[in-house]
């Protein structure tokens, strides 16, 4: 793998991860339980459709064929994706939603920070600006796990059920393969895995607040980031998303 | 046409609305980051308030409008993200418009002064976001009105 071919992998996962979870979360649009949590969820996707903006066309770029971040959202198929599976889950009840999103902003924020001080400036003004907008997140998405979960008996179960749930797509956030130990060799970006002890004391800290039990195993699906094999339920997202595209190719206005 | 001067180009763009709170200039939000001539071409540079934030394509017609509308002719507008935006660049007049437009401006403490329209300080957070990227939604507890505060970053 070269050294381009890396960074492009590595921008791809960074990009389809705000990608495909802004638009999941864009699917709560006119349909939350009040109009404040509409707004909120909708004024999230935004920010991470906005990031993801970002780095795609820096991924388009980099690949250097004339292609735009649009090109790169809407003109490729499932197994093109490098997104973790945890943000293709399907949003379920409010709960499991914000669950996902707490259990992705967690680690967003960790690796931001980090790439804050990428020796690539483009990525690095990219995360500098991403990492103001996650910290945003993360104090909510945190707040409202413990709102929920330490709240009524039917919404602490719930939210223990979402973690339940959710919780074995969590480690795939922290897998290295050969793509990372390139972006480590070159100052890039950090090893994932030596991210989680930062995670763990963070989620056990707003876990334990929120009265709920961690799940005992370490057992983690994966196929996401590295693209061996996605959840059945990103195929059925891009029929969402890319639809337009397929009906109307080359639309625009 | 002789190169007009920066300045006059600065005092042009303070004359420019944000699109979503018009009665700040963009100059006032902060967002506007370098103007300099580079030989014919005279070059803008733009930082955006949210990266997600869909002023940012209206803002850029409207800088591109009201330069063209001065007689600039090569113009070239450049997005600046670092450093990124913070709210320490909205001008003191701004802040001062914001609050009498009824937007609490931002605070480092991380939540509103004063409601704008009463001044009390019993207030409420409603929620963390409001009607649009920049801002929460509050009340306040003493005149019982809803109102926006600038979302300190
Ligand atoms: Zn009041």
């Amino acid at each position: 793998m070269t050294h381009d071919e890396a960074l492009l992998q590595f921008l791809l996962r960074m990009g389809d991860n705000t990608l495909i979870l802004g638009h999941r979360v864009s699917e709560w649009c006119g349909h939350a339980p009040v109009l404040e949590e509409d707004i909120a969820l909708a004024n999230t996707a935004l920010d991470l459709i906005g990031q993801t903006q970002l780095w795609l066309g820096l991924a388009a770029d980099v690949q250097g064929d004339g292609k735009t971040a649009d090109d790169m959202a809407f003109l490729r198929d499932a197994w093109d994706f490098r997104n973790v599976l945890l943000v293709e889950m399907p949003n379920g009840d409010f709960g499991q939603t914000l669950m996902r999103q707490f259990l992705f902003d967690a680690w967003h924020s960790i690796m931001l920070g980090r790439l804050i001080t990428s020796s690539d400036p483009r990525v690095a003004e990219i995360a500098e600006k991403a990492s103001k907008e996650v910290a945003y997140h993360l104090e909510r998405s945190g707040d409202t796990v413990v709102g929920l979960a330490d709240g009524t008996e039917e919404s602490h179960a719930r939210m223990q059920a979402a973690l339940d749930y959710l919780y074995p797509y969590v480690g795939e956030m922290f897998l290295s393969d050969a793509t990372d130990a390139e972006m480590v060799a070159a100052g890039i970006a950090p090893d994932p895995a030596g991210l989680r002890d930062e995670y763990d004391a963070l989620v056990g800290r707003i876990v334990d607040t929120a009265t709920l039990t961690l799940p005992d195993g370490r057992f983690t699906h994966k196929g996401g980031r590295d693209g061996r094999m996605h959840t059945e339920h990103l195929g059925h997202l891009l029929t969402q998303m890319q639809w337009l595209q397929r009906a109307y190719p080359g639309a625009s206005w | 046409m002789a190169q007009v001067s920066t300045e006059q180009v600065w005092d042009w763009l303070d004359d420019v609305p944000d699109p979503e709170i018009p009665v700040i200039s963009l100059v006032d939000l902060g967002i506007i980051r370098d103007v300099r001539w580079e030989e014919d071409t005279l070059v803008v540079s733009v930082t955006p308030t949210y990266s997600g934030c869909p002023a940012t394509s209206v803002i850029n017609l409207d800088i591109e409008t009201a330069l063209r509308g001065h007689g600039i002719d090569k113009l070239e507008l450049r997005r600046q993200l670092s450093p990124a935006w913070t709210t320490d660049w909205l001008s003191q007049k701004g802040r001062k418009k914001l609050e009498d437009y009824g937007i609490a401006p931002p605070q480092p403490a991380g939540g509103p002064a004063k409601c704008p329209n009463c001044g009390s300080k019993n207030l409420q957070k409603v929620s963390q976001f409001g009607s649009t990227p920049c801002k929460a939604h509050w009340r306040c507890q003493d005149c019982l009105e809803p109102f926006d505060y600038f979302k300190c970053i």
